[in-house]
């Protein structure tokens, strides 16, 4: 494969994992492990 | 809270109270430096005429003591002290944790002697001879090794966001020191670039940049999302927020150096390709403030009071103006205006002395207490007056350059009708006195803020001792 078509490849797959990012976030924003992660700093007190 | 049914260790605290003590001293001596320089830019004779003492041998002593010596004593320190306790388990291979203190400082000293010296490699921030950046890169792999250790015993399912940041600031680093430092050795403390012309220079700001991003803002965003939320005693505003903060800076950052090289013999799509995504960048940037910022909603009454909390709200308004000012330079026409004045360096201060310098101070203030047994430090008036002196420091600071910056990239930049240029060099120089004078005045109120702190926090540890912490039963809190 030409190097060019793999950086394309490389920047287009990145874009799409990022796009699949933020579509898992907003799918997973009430759950509760999200709530149990942002709580975790307080558990030592 | 002690149950005698659970086996409750305790916490390693031991390298973390070394880490932050050496980051307040090597505040306050990088700090002088910064001075020092400052001092030399208004009265050119204080370089006494030694070729030590000169301001091309000091400058890249004081960032590098700024940066790395009182930024990453910090970084170590608060990292070590956010993963044990969001990880609820000891650092990993306590040893090697403290090689890492003692290597870095050793990393330290050989800095503050070899620079006076002359030898550098004349990469900016990245200076250091080649035994120097052995001695870096070995040391970091140790950090690596205790960081992720520790996240891989947690005793707790999640990775909490800090430890994310932290950890990608170690990745990253990492990488970006063993690329650019790449050299042929021509000796002992002797060595050329592995990369020639136009590439070197790429390979140095992509460097340089992600320096700025990795080491100076994903690092600092990690005691941001764990110290922020502690301090106000509420979680952090949007945990989906935080995610999409940090992969959206991760993907980004890594592509913004060429705007360092605008108007250079680096190819013009490298220098659009470095623009577009400094502008990017605007978007995690102020997504992370916001997240920050409005982690106090509900608790604003707290400011009134609290001179710790004052530290990290202000810092993320000082992270808010930089990263808004960052992507604006980076537009190729401003930056033809600003590039090579003062502007880029009143730029940096901003987020160096309001960002990065106000959020470590806030972290420090808060673990000192609590690493050497007492409630509070030992004088919340001197937090008062180090906040103070502090902001109003970077306020003159920044508005002197701002002003000295746009002055002589106007004058630079201004010709007559017949074609020849309006001013002289040295007339741009001498147009800049007063405003180096206000900049010396800035610096001076910071690092007597800073003095200040090292007096409290000396005075913290020496009324209490090394307090022994346990580790919370997870099957209590589970």
């Amino acid at each position: 494969m030409d190097i060019n078509s793999l950086r394309i490849l490389t920047t287009v797959f990145s874009f799409i994992v990022f796009i699949g990012i933020l579509v898992w976030v907003w799918r997973h924003r009430n759950t509760s492990d999200f709530k149990d992660a942002a709580n975790l700093p307080f558990k030592d007190d | 809270m002690q149950d005698l049914n659970v086996t409750s260790t305790t916490y390693n605290d031991g390298v973390i109270r070394q880490f932050s003590i050496m980051a307040v001293v090597w505040g306050v001596v990088g700090m002088l430096v910064g001075v020092i320089i400052a001092a030399q830019l208004v009265w050119p004779e204080l370089n006494l005429g030694l070729p030590w003492t000169s301001f091309g041998r000091l400058r890249p002593l004081h960032t590098n003591a700024v940066i790395f010596a009182f930024g990453g004593c910090t970084l170590f320190a608060t990292s070590y002290y956010v993963v044990q306790r969001t990880c609820q388990t000891r650092l990993f291979m306590p040893k090697l944790a403290s090689f890492t203190f003692w290597a870095w400082q050793l990393v330290i000293l050989s800095a503050a002697v070899s620079l006076p010296l002359g030898f550098t490699q004349g990469k900016e921030y990245a200076e250091l001879e080649w035994p120097i950046d052995l001695l870096i890169a070995v040391t970091w792999v140790c950090y690596a090794i205790v960081f992720f250790g520790t996240v891989g015993t947690r005793k707790v399912k999640h990775i909490y966001v800090a430890n994310w940041f932290f950890g990608a600031f170690i990745i990253t680093v990492a990488l970006l020191h063993i690329v650019n430092s790449a050299a042929i050795p021509a000796g002992f403390m002797k060595s050329y670039s592995a990369y020639a012309g136009v590439q070197d220079a790429m390979v140095q700001w992509w460097y340089g940049h992600n320096a700025v991003g990795f080491f100076l803002t994903a690092g600092f965003l990690g005691i941001m999302y764990y110290f922020v939320p502690k301090q106000a005693g509420r979680p952090v505003y949007s945990y989906s927020l935080s995610i999409v903060h940090f992969w959206a800076l991760i993907f980004t950052y890594m592509w913004a150096g060429p705007h360092h090289l605008h108007y250079t013999a680096l190819p013009d799509w490298t220098q659009s390709l470095g623009m577009v995504f400094s502008l990017v960048l605007l978007a995690p940037s102020w997504g992370g403030m916001i997240n920050g910022i409005m982690t106090m909603s509900g608790a604003w009454h707290k400011l009134r009071t609290d001179p710790i909390l004052r530290f990290m709200i202000v810092s993320l308004s000082f992270y808010g103006m930089s990263t808004f000012e960052g992507p604006m330079m980076a537009i190729k026409t401003v930056n033809s205006l600003s590039h090579y004045t003062d502007w880029t360096v009143g730029h940096v201060h901003s987020g160096a002395l309001g960002w990065v310098g106000l959020v470590s101070m806030g972290a420090i203030y808060f673990m000192i207490p609590r690493l050497f047994g007492q409630k509070q430090m030992h004088s919340i008036k001197a937090i008062e007056l180090h906040f103070w002196l502090a902001t109003i420091g970077i306020v003159l600071y920044i508005s002197a350059l701002w002003i000295s910056g746009v002055m002589e990239g106007l004058m630079w930049r201004a010709i007559n009708t017949d074609g020849t240029l309006t001013y002289t060099f040295v007339e741009s120089v001498k147009a800049k006195h007063p405003y180096y004078i206000i900049r010396l005045l800035g610096g001076l109120l910071y690092l007597s803020g800073m003095s200040i702190m090292l007096w409290n926090v000396i005075k913290t540890a020496t009324n209490g001792k090394a307090a022994i912490t346990s580790i919370p039963a997870v099957a209590a809190h589970a």
